[in-house]
């Protein structure tokens, strides 16, 4: 209740504040440091596209936003409200959702258990139809357990039990990693239909086709910590640079 | 065994299932609390100790004890608030101590949990007779015996067949068919998820611990007035009960009440044709499963 009372507060002045604003953020798992003072922010209702190699520290940017790291440090805030001291189900209640690269359907839930278990976070969540004409396939499998499914299907239903509980904030890892080119496709029309409707989107993608065709914005991260921030605009003009640092 | 008389058998299945009716609303209360905490809660026998004695203190002792004249609890009040007094400890313990060591090897919380299962023993050894006293508030309602068409049977037997058998389904009907349950399992495959939806996981653990807690509270206030209220009749209870739970399958609530019942009339039919083997029968089949199937008869596999 409290953090809705700030987001009304805040949002009277939400013209010049963006809706994400990390800075000078730090984090921990157990002993070893893997994020270095990451900085970056995004303006509500635009999408960006968290580049970067192999365990430099993407996952963990989106996890430390959520507070599911061992230790963080810095700042995060989220509709203007500092969420560094808050534990991981408070930030949520902010309105964020996040695709974890794992997925993480769970498996003793069916498939729509799974869409039933995240609680509501705002109104303006997508009903249950909307869901299943967007992801056909899902609402086929209703009844079956979450884990049966193909790592397509799971990662549509991992998208869709985010979009039910109204959250404005997406925090997608690696949601094309590993599917069909179809899939692909019909997940980035799904992102596409979210920007439509204004929804905030960090997404940490390997693939810099999808990331070129969708950013607002690109951030590449190296080591930890943001080593190049630019507008999408002008990613054709730094491809070669950022294809080097991709090492694709 | 043709000269072993058929009404000796039914009796002594009807003795085995009251039983095994404890078996399973304890063993529940454990499988409840592995499952949901990966907790082996050692204490459990202590808490179903402590339901007893909540209705024993309420019956006998309350009255001196506050001073104030009249103040008793009687059979049906017990029954309605002993486990939530029972839970509410359960959920100061988790608060206050296991939460502290669940990211440590679960051994830590079997050694936590029995340790604090002495103690607990140890303070209600110290205050009450340790060979046990007899509760004497049961329910007039429920004295005398009804006849089943084979045999009579004590009707507060029967009744207490019947709380046991309502709670369970209740547990099993919560947890599988509700959101809340939902959210419960959930937030056991995984926590880091669970929370990030929004859902307070700690405060889903302390609800488990409550529940888990309170159902041993609860079979030790409808066992009060069949065994006698002792410090060590948690004790004894709880190894069979853990046999039980690891035939049942560690953490598996149909496993665990099926294999209870199942266990209790076992016991009974075996007292009739071997009477020197019914106590140890259950540690028979234990070691029996655990050789076939280690994860236990409803367990999955790993
Ligand atoms: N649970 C963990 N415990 C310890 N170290 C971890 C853990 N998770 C990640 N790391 C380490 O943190 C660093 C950053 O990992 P992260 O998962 O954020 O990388 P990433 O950019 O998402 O890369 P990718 O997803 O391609 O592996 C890596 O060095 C990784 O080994
Ligand atoms: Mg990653």
């Amino acid at each position: 209740m409290r953090e809705s009372a700030l987001v009304t507060a805040a949002a009277s002045n939400a013209a010049a504040m963006p809706l994400l604003q990390v800075r000078d953020l730090h984090a921990w798992y157990g002993e070893s440091h893997v994020l270095h003072g990451i900085r970056f922010e995004v303006p509500e209702g635009q999408l960006i596209s968290l580049l970067g190699r192999n365990g430099s520290g993407r996952s963990t940017t989106l996890r430390a936003i959520l507070g599911l790291v061992g230790r963080r440090q810095g700042s995060a805030r989220i509709h203007g409200v500092e969420t560094i001291a808050l534990p991981t189900h408070r930030i949520a209640r902010l309105g964020v959702g996040w695709c974890p690269e794992e997925r993480a359907i769970f498996s003793s839930l069916s498939v729509e258990e799974n869409l039933h278990l995240p609680p509501r976070l705002a109104e303006g969540g997508m009903p249950l139809d909307e869901l299943y004409t967007l992801f056909p396939q899902l609402a086929e499998r209703r009844r079956s357990q979450g884990t049966r499914l193909s790592g397509g299907e799971q990662q549509m239903l991992a998208l869709a039990r985010i979009l039910r509980t109204g959250a404005r904030l997406l925090l997608l890892d690696e949601i094309t990693e590993g599917l069909a080119p179809v899939i692909v496709e019909r997940i980035e029309a799904t992102l596409q239909l979210l920007k439509s409707r204004a929804y905030t989107i960090v997404l940490a993608e390997q693939n810099l086709g999808v990331a070129s065709r969708l950013a607002d914005h690109i951030a590449l991260i190296e080591h930890g910590q943001v080593v190049e921030a630019f507008a999408a605009s002008e990613l054709p003009a730094r491809r070669a640079d950022v294809e080097a640092r991709l090492g694709v | 065994m043709s000269d072993i008389p058929l009404q000796a058998v039914l009796s002594q299945v009807m003795l085995g299932l009251n039983n095994g009716a404890f078996y399973a609303l304890l063993s529940l209360g454990l499988a409840v609390i592995y499952g949901m905490l990966e907790v082996v809660n050692f204490a459990h026998g202590a808490l179903y100790m402590m339901g007893a004695f909540g209705a024993l203190i309420g019956l006998e002792y309350l009255e001196a004890w506050t001073g104030i004249p009249g103040l008793r609890l009687t059979f049906w009040w017990a029954l309605l608030l002993v486990p939530l007094v029972v839970g509410a400890f359960g959920v100061l313990v988790e608060a206050l101590l296991l939460r502290r060591i669940a990211r440590l090897e679960p051994i830590y919380g079997l050694l936590l949990t029995f340790g604090l299962a002495l103690i607990l023993e140890g303070v209600f050894a110290n205050g009450f007779s340790a060979a046990g006293e007899p509760y004497n508030g049961k329910p007039e309602a429920l004295e005398g015996v009804v006849n089943l068409g084979f045999m009579f049977f004590p009707r507060y037997r029967l009744f207490s067949m019947l709380v046991a058998v309502l709670s369970c389904v209740a547990v099993w009907w919560v947890i599988e068919r509700t959101r809340l349950g939902a959210q419960l399992r959930a937030g056991t495959e995984n926590p880091a998820v669970t929370s990030a939806f929004g859902i307070n996981v700690p405060r889903l653990r302390s609800l488990t611990y409550f529940l888990g807690a309170a159902l041993a509270g609860l079979a030790g206030v409808v066992a009060a007035p069949i065994y006698s209220v002792g410090p060590h009749m948690g004790a004894e209870l709880i190894i069979v009960v853990f046999a039980v739970v690891v035939i049942g399958g560690m953490g598996s609530i149909l496993g665990a009440v099926m294999t209870g019942l199942a266990l209790g009339v076992l016991e009974g039919l075996v007292k009739v044709v071997y009477p020197p083997m019914a106590n140890t029968v259950v540690f028979v089949i234990m070691a029996l499963v655990l050789l076939w199937r280690p994860a236990g008869l409803f367990g999955r596999e790993a």
